[in-house]
């Protein structure tokens, strides 16, 4: 008999990465360096004589380009242009990686376009200056090197990386482009198809693929970082920051339009224009000034100054700082949760316990038929090999996956998830055998997207330690998970759960228990109304489109056919019966749809048909919704956003935005659906609330809630 | 109750895979697949963590190239963390059974106390095997540098280099006799005078008691796999029920044409599978509450000439009663190896023959008849595959199931080893 020590355990695992290479400094030390106060930076030389500069932040386990950063920078940079070290290496200490990029804290408040190029103009001649140091520079990198950071990295002589290394651009996600000097500094050494590629999607690249497309001049492991450093400072290290043959032919004046023409009509796929500004900025860049460097430069700066600015960007800001809210809920908690046990191996039990066993959790997944579990199995083989590519990852987390015909999961479980079949009774029996045989610090939850955690509990031994964790279809996809509590609920088990939730990288929202809790709440009425003007024979091509055109990555009745129309009816008919009152009367041909088994995707058609591969087949149609339209659909998604806020359901108007974007995909660059509120007027969405019940009936109604808001 | 060496082992737990035929070209599971299928609900039924065993050993023969010592692959797999030593014994056909026979001596010697034995095998999985002036060849081509000398290797080619012998086969010739083991199960029918239809007959019986043992849930020592292809594997898939020695008789001898008796349908099937049993010392069973199922009593190993292999059973088992002073009447159950048909008939009757009882095995008269009814009672590998690796483990595990439906106190688990031994375990049945 073992007795594992986990100290030990965590020692032997110690032993396992590489420790960072960083060399000492010398005794003796020029006054240039000695003498600076530098609290996010180390700079020193060591017995070699070459410099190393240490990027360090105070208080924080990862590295920005913050002011205080810059400025510290700006000095180092003196004291190193006044002595002749024989090479500048450029290192991190921190163990997440190199330089994260900028701080982005700092961009929501540059909102004129003078400062802000003063901004960039003072980072552009930071990085100059480091282009123009006699002595060769190099990046030693190592984890994350983003934005800012690859920038810095870029007017090195040398990018020396280690394996796990990940670069970047992710500026596109908050509806930006480079703007230190990454567009041309990456342009004039990398082929152009690549090269924007990589700012278009915001992709970051792994350490084979950035060697591959000539943006790093070596891939090693951290421990030989102190021979390649050497090699690069002797001229050893074979560099080629030339273009190929084709990339030079691509940055031709002729080629450029037509090879930006086809990445317009790339991106348009993704995002449009009047959306997303951003990568049509980054290919307009590049089509008047690719292969003239110097122009580039200026125009980089102008049209950053000009992204960051607008309202998309400012609101997609918005967004990165409402993720970093949902993740904040998690600080200073302790999940203390080894095993996952999922009862019910359906769409999104086993989804669940796919994702749970992806993040390193060893899982049950438990059902009552080999048959019933035999699907998740093979979604959670395709997840595994799409999310994993490292050797042998794919195939442990599938060995941490573990089919539970008996249910003996439960008894060594610390988190058991039930998602079996909406029905009390049924998940009530499933509490009982739960109870019966589980950890006494284990937490039950439930999956339940349209039952009161109320109901659910009563009979329950101990429902201190019950609550709702609610994820979204698909679960590998959606990035909310709210977190349903209830009056029983212990502040413990609330912690854990919200601390898992942020383990498994995705983003806890704290909800109470009520009908539909805040996403489907809002959803629903949203899904309702496209069907009813689908009954009133509006085309669902049409209907969809509208609410596309507001932005919403995919439309209501689309939507509504790939969650499925029973799932769809049951979350309707719950609500109704739960809500009662103003919620709109469910279509009688919409119940007669799903009876007759015509529930969407999963079932080759719904609204809509649907080919053997799972394409919708759309009409091609000219017709457009007239205004109206949008605002019928949307706005009832505001006034149940407004009701869940007025009513406590959600704790704040940033909560409410957050969990509307992540949960539902709610047009990102809007900002979310109590900011659109705020910024297109409360008053005329209320009037406009009252003119649409008059018209249509009190399904409209404005809630009480807007009066806070007029 | 009966002595046993050192301090009382016990059999706690155990599981397998349903044993898979091989059909055409590898199956889906490398034999380290099936050793953690086969362990990954037992281990979680337990009452202690997977990283509390003193060491995990695996019986297996065919090792597959990318796991080369699958003992230890499958405990880093089956999640018993970096700090449980694995390690691969094999002992051809028994593999399985010496896991359970060094995990019992470990134990009875105070060397351990919670110890987790297996057996797997994928035969399917067997390698193609070059013949070794084809290896040379290959050398001298990755050894040649300049254009001139690969051109000059490259001429030396023959085409008899490409003609890949199945590493199976070799496997089942037995090197020093030169006989395959089918051929040592002609001897044995020859010697004994074991006809076809009789070795027909029992092979009948075999897949009739699996099936039967199939639809009344007796086999509840298999865990279905499900694997990532989205397959269920929830049965021994070689069983066929219904045959007759009409049918039967219409196939072809596979070793020894044209006379011989031996055929596919009354050999053991090639097939795929893994199987785990849990040893615990009495410390182990205390500590974590712990139900022993069986008393590991002791185990014999024994050996004969490797063209005569298919006798093990009967020279490794009777050693093993005389030294406990057990009769044959004492033995309620059997758990015998199928290799062959013709092989468990003779030893049946080697056993019931007074020359070979006092010439071979030393008695003063024949030991005497084993009870039909009381022998390989849910069939055996004739029905459901004999991955060599796994069934010496199988057997262990499923006696204990077996006597219990027989209420028998004790029974022994053997089987013939090819290369000429036999080995035997004798368990108390708690």
């Amino acid at each position: 008999m073992r007795e594992p020590l986990e100290t030990r355990a965590i020692a032997l695992e110690a032993l396992t990465s590489d420790p960072l290479t960083i060399a000492a400094a010398a005794k003796s030390q020029p006054k240039e360096l000695s003498s600076l106060k530098l609290e996010n930076w180390h700079a020193y030389l060591d017995s070699d004589g070459c410099a190393w500069v240490i990027a360090d932040r105070k208080g924080s386990s990862a590295n920005t380009l913050s002011t205080p950063v810059l400025k510290e920078l700006d000095v180092i940079l003196g004291g190193l242009e006044a002595i002749s070290p024989k090479a500048v290496i450029f290192r991190s200490a921190k163990k997440s990686g190199f330089i994260m990029g900028a701080e982005i804290s700092e961009f929501s408040n540059m909102v004129e376009s003078t400062a802000v190029k003063a901004v960039l103009d003072r980072g552009l001649a930071l990085l100059d200056r480091i282009e123009k140091l006699p002595a060769p520079t190099i990046a030693a990198i190592h984890g994350y090197c983003l934005g800012g950071g690859l920038e810095l990295a870029l007017a090195c002589n040398y990018r020396i990386i280690t394996d796990d290394a990940r670069l970047g651009f992710p500026e596109v996600q908050l509806g930006l482009h480079p703007g230190l000097g990454g567009t041309w500094r990456t342009l004039r050494m990398v082929d152009p198809d690549v090269g924007i590629e990589m700012m278009l999607t915001g992709r970051s690249l792994y350490a084979r693929q950035a060697k591959k497309m000539g943006l790093v001049d070596t891939v090693t492991q951290e421990r030989h970082m102190a021979s390649a450093i050497e090699w690069a400072r002797k001229g050893k290290l074979k560099t080629d920051h030339t273009l190929s043959t084709k990339g030079v032919a691509m940055n031709l004046g002729p080629a450029r339009p037509l090879i930006a023409g086809q990445m317009e009509k790339q991106t348009a796929k993704k995002a449009r224009r009047e959306h997303y500004p951003a990568p049509y900025a980054m290919i307009d860049l590049w089509r008047q000034h690719g292969g003239d460097w110097k122009e580039m430069r200026r125009a980089e700066s102008e049209s950053f100054a000009r992204l960051i600015t607008s309202e998309t960007s400012q609101n997609l800001v918005r967004v990165f700082f409402l993720r970093e809210e949902l993740k904040a809920a998690a600080k200073g908690k302790e999940a203390k949760i080894k095993h996952v046990h999922v009862i019910g191996a359906g769409v999104m039990g086993g989804d669940i316990a796919a994702w749970s066993a992806l993040s390193g959790y060893r899982v049950t997944l438990q059902d009552m038929k080999p048959e019933f579990i035999a699907p998740a199995m093979k979604r959670a083989q395709k997840l595994f090999t799409r999310k994993l590519r490292a050797p042998g990852e794919a195939r442990a987390a599938m060995d941490r996956l573990i089919p539970d015909l008996a249910g003996d999961g439960i008894a060594k479980a610390d988190l058991i998830i039930e998602a079996v079949t909406e029905k009390p009774e049924i998940k009530q029996l499933v509490y009982s055998q739960c109870e019966a045989r589980m950890k006494r610090s284990a937490i039950l939850a439930t999956n339940t997207s349209s039952l009161l955690l109320e109901t659910l509990a009563a009979g329950l031994k101990a429902p201190k330690r019950f609550c709702g964790i609610h994820f979204f279809n698909p679960v590998a996809k959606m990035p909310l998970v709210e977190l349903v509590s209830h009056e029983g609920l212990d502040k413990q088990t609330l912690n854990r759960a919200t601390k898992w939730i942020a383990d498994i990288g995705k983003l806890p929202l704290q909800v109470k228990s009520a009908p539909g809790f805040l996403v489907n709440r809002a959803l629903t009425p949203y899904l309702m109304e496209a069907f009813i003007a689908y009954g009133e024979g509006v085309k669902p091509e049409v209907i969809d489109a509208a609410a596309e055109d507001f932005g919403m990555p995919m439309g209501p009745i689309e939507l509504a056919d790939r969650v499925g129309l029973d799932v769809a009816l049951h979350a309707a008919a719950s609500m109704k019966k739960q809500i009662g009152g103003t919620f709109p009367q469910i279509p009688d041909w919409f119940k007669k749809k799903v009876a007759a088994g015509d529930i969407g995707r999963k079932s080759g058609k719904g609204i809509y048909a649907y080919d053997e591969n799972g394409k919708v087949q759309k009409e091609e149609t000219d017709e457009r919704a007239d205004d109206g339209l949008q605002d019928r659909l949307i706005l009832p998604m505001l006034n149940a956003c407004v009701a869940c806020l007025a009513d406590g359901i959600v704790e704040s108007a940033e909560l409410t935005d957050g969990g509307i974007i992540f949960g539902t995909g709610f047009a990102p660059f809007r900002g979310g659906p109590m900011h659109y509120i705020e910024k297109r007027g409360a008053n005329e969405i209320h009037s406009k609330l009252e003119a649409l019940a008059e018209q249509y009936g009190p399904r409209f109604k404005p809630h009480k809630g807007w009066k806070t808001l007029l | 109750m009966l002595a046993s060496r050192g301090r009382p082992v016990y059999i706690v737990d155990g599981a397998r895979t349903p044993l898979l035929k091989a059909r055409k070209g590898p199956g889906p599971f490398t034999p380290v697949d099936l050793a953690v299928e086969a362990g990954r609900a037992l281990l979680l039924r337990q009452s202690f963590e997977p990283d509390q065993f003193d060491e995990v050993i695996l019986g297996c023969v065919n090792v597959h190239a990318d796991e080369v010592n699958p003992g230890r692959v499958a405990a880093l797999r089956l999640g018993c963390g970096a700090e449980v030593p694995g390690w691969t014994v094999q002992r051809n056909c028994a593999s399985g059974m010496q896991s359970i026979d060094t995990g019992f001596r470990t134990i009875a010697d105070g060397d351990g106390d919670l110890i987790l034995a297996g057996g797997t095998e994928a035969l399917s999985h067997a390698p193609l095997l070059f013949s070794d002036d084809a290896s040379r060849w290959f050398a001298e081509m990755f050894a040649a540098k300049s254009a001139a000398e690969k051109l000059q290797a490259l001429a030396k080619v023959k085409p008899g280099h490409f003609a890949p012998s199945i590493g199976i086969l070799r496997g089942l010739k037995d090197p020093v006799v030169k006989l395959s083991m089918g051929q040592t199960a002609e001897k044995l029918a020859h010697l004994y005078g074991v006809t076809r239809q009789d070795a027909d007959a029992y092979s009948i019986r075999s897949h009739d008691r699996l099936a039967k043992a199939q639809s009344s849930g007796h086999l509840e020592e298999m865990n279905p796999i499900i694997a990532g292809n989205g397959e269920v594997y929830d049965h021994d898939d070689g069983v066929r029920a219904g045959n007759t020695v009409e049918k039967l008789g219409k196939l072809k001898p596979a070793f020894e044409k044209p006379f011989g008796q031996v055929t596919p349908g009354n050999s053991s099937q090639i097939s795929d599978g893994g199987c785990w049993t849990i040893l615990a010392s009495e410390d182990a069973v205390k500590k974590y509450k712990l139900k022993p199922m069986a008393r590991i009593i002791d185990s014999e190993w024994a050996a004969c000439d490797p063209a005569v292999m298919g006798f093990g059973p009967v020279i490794s088992s009777t050693p093993l009663l005389n030294r406990h002073g057990l009769k044959r009447t004492d033995i309620g159950a059997w758990e015998i190896n199928e290799a062959f048909a013709a092989q468990v008939l003779a030893c049946l009757r080697a056993w019931e023959d007074a020359d070979f009882c006092r010439d071979i095995l030393g008695l003063e008269k024949a030991f005497g008849a084993i009870n039909q009814d009381a022998l390989n009672i849910d069939g055996g590998a004739i029905a459901l595959g004999h991955p060599v690796g796994t069934s010496g483990n199988r057997i262990t595990l499923h006696l204990i199931h077996a006597a219990r439906r027989l209420s028998a106190r004790y029974g022994i688990a053997t089987e013939c080893i090819g290369g000429g031994m036999g080995g035997a375990m004798l368990l108390e049945i708690l």
